[in-house]
């Protein structure tokens, strides 16, 4: 099992196994413990991996996590070189092989894209199958065996306290970053259509404005929508990534749980063989759902800054 | 699951990938994809057109085979006319040759009758002649009795 000198208990493999490898800056004045007991405290703020959850903890925000971005960057390179190397040399003729599939996919992501997009912008598709094919490598990351890869690092370096994530998608920082940028855009988009104007009159005027002839109802009215619309416009992108988070986390727990088995015995080792497989054919299913959702819902917010609300009163 | 400088990077790293593929994957694969839908679309067509081509050759050629069989039925019309045409002229000039060899065999036999007629005649004289000696006894002057005798030769 991975975590040796954490005392072997349960708690403690969990733990390890949710810690992300954290580089960051820790501050001056710093008291890093040792694996051996001893205390050394830092002359000057440093730059360094975190050896413990705390450490990471206390590193703050000047800190990033360099499974999750090494992972991510890696997964999405290779996505962007398969299909990059497919489209120079596809031909108009009969596709084989990869060919082939790639052109599932874009034809299944373009169809869906404009089903619910119905406006004029040629991002919007290409988007919609980065986040598909990205997060759904991410996730996909899930159904390797939860200690091979943490593991093979750990022996790789030789130190039985390296953090390893593999699964970006499990590291609210990921997940919460697409959306910040889906957020962002949603936003340019809205005041790129709307004007700066529109976007602030759908955010202040909307769902309730009273007509002309009260218009002094409006002093009260505006104040509710700006309270609702805000909210209701903030909350898309946090249900966005904690979507995703939450179900890949779930989806993590539960198969370092089921490895949890593996510890205790042959008998309990080959029940956990047994639910660690029926996990992961479920898990199939989530990690190609959950990727479908971001990429639907990523959609339908696009197609939502572009849609006008003005003349609905 | 400390939200610290990751989420950034993330973001960054997102609008890469979204860029990369907007610029380089979409479009190439997207346009290789709508090529082959006009392809399929044109080969589509040009089976159709080909059908009707087919059903309109098939028409022709009906057609031409049904000329062909009326111009081949007349040709052999015309030579049968011909052939009997050409039978009833050869019986025509037989039988103008066979009248004109008959014709000439008559002519032959008729001038050999006459002939022989001649000689009769010129040999009943004498024969008569001999005969009324026999008869008479005496021999008769043939220059006495020379017209009568041509006279009765003649009659013959």
């Amino acid at each position: 099992m991975a975590s040796e000198s954490e005392g072997l208990t349960a708690t403690g493999y969990i733990q390890h196994h949710l810690q992300n490898m954290t580089y960051g800056k820790l501050p001056q004045g710093y008291e890093r413990h040792n694996a051996d007991g001893s205390v050394t405290v830092l002359d000057s703020s440093t730059w360094t991996l975190a050896h413990s959850a705390q450490e990471a903890k206390d590193m703050g925000f000047s800190a990033v996590h360099v499974d999750t971005m090494a992972w991510s960057i890696l997964l999405g390179s290779l996505f962007c070189f398969l299909f990059w190397r497919v489209s120079k040399k596809a031909t108009a003729g009969v596709p084989t092989g990869v060919q082939s599939f790639v052109e599932l996919i874009v034809d299944f992501v373009n169809n869906t894209v404009s089903d619910i997009f119905h406006h004029k912008n040629s991002m919007i598709a290409p988007m919609g199958l980065t986040i598909f094919c990205w997060v759904f490598l991410m996730n996909l990351m899930d159904l390797v065996p939860v200690d091979w890869l943490p593991s093979a690092a750990m022996w790789a370096t030789n130190d039985s306290h390296f953090f390893f994530k593999v699964v970006p998608t499990t590291d609210p920082n990921a997940t919460l970053g697409m959306a910040i940028t889906v957020f962002l855009l949603m936003i340019f988009y809205s005041i790129t259509q709307k004007g700066l104007f529109g976007f602030i009159k759908e955010l202040t005027c909307h769902p309730f404005f009273a007509p002309k002839k009260y218009w002094f109802f409006n002093i009260i009215l505006v104040p509710i929508n700006t309270i609702l619309e805000t909210v209701s416009l903030i909350a898309k992108p946090i249900s966005l990534g904690l979507r995703l988070f939450g179900n890949m986390y779930a989806g993590e727990m539960i198969f370092i749980l089921i490895a949890l088995l593996f510890s205790v015995g042959l008998v309990m080792g080959i029940v956990g063989g047994v639910l660690q497989w029926a996990w992961a054919v479920f898990h199939i299913l989530v990690i190609t759902l959950q990727a479908f959702i971001f990429m639907v819902l990523t959609t339908v917010y696009m197609a939502m800054a572009y849609d006008d609300h003005s003349e609905d009163h | 699951m400390n939200i610290n400088l990751t989420l950034i990077g993330q973001s960054i790293t997102f609008l890469v990938f979204v860029a990369f593929c907007w610029k380089y994957v979409w479009p190439a694969l997207l346009g290789v994809m709508q090529d082959r839908e006009k392809r399929i679309a044109d080969g589509l067509e040009a089976a159709d057109r080909a059908d009707k081509d087919l059903e309109l050759a098939q028409k022709k050629a009906t057609e031409q085979l049904r000329e062909a069989k009326e111009q081949a039925a007349q040709i052999i019309d015309q030579a049968n006319k011909r052939a009997s045409q050409i039978v009833e002229e050869a019986k025509e000039q037989a039988k103008a040759e066979g009248d004109r060899i008959k014709a000439a065999a008559q002519a032959e036999v008729d001038r050999e009758i006459s002939q022989a007629r001649e000689e009769l005649r010129g040999q009943v004289a004498t024969l008569a002649l001999v005969g009324a000696e026999k008869v008479l006894g005496a021999s008769v002057d043939a220059k006495a009795h020379a017209e009568m005798l041509d006279k009765l030769a003649a009659e013959l």
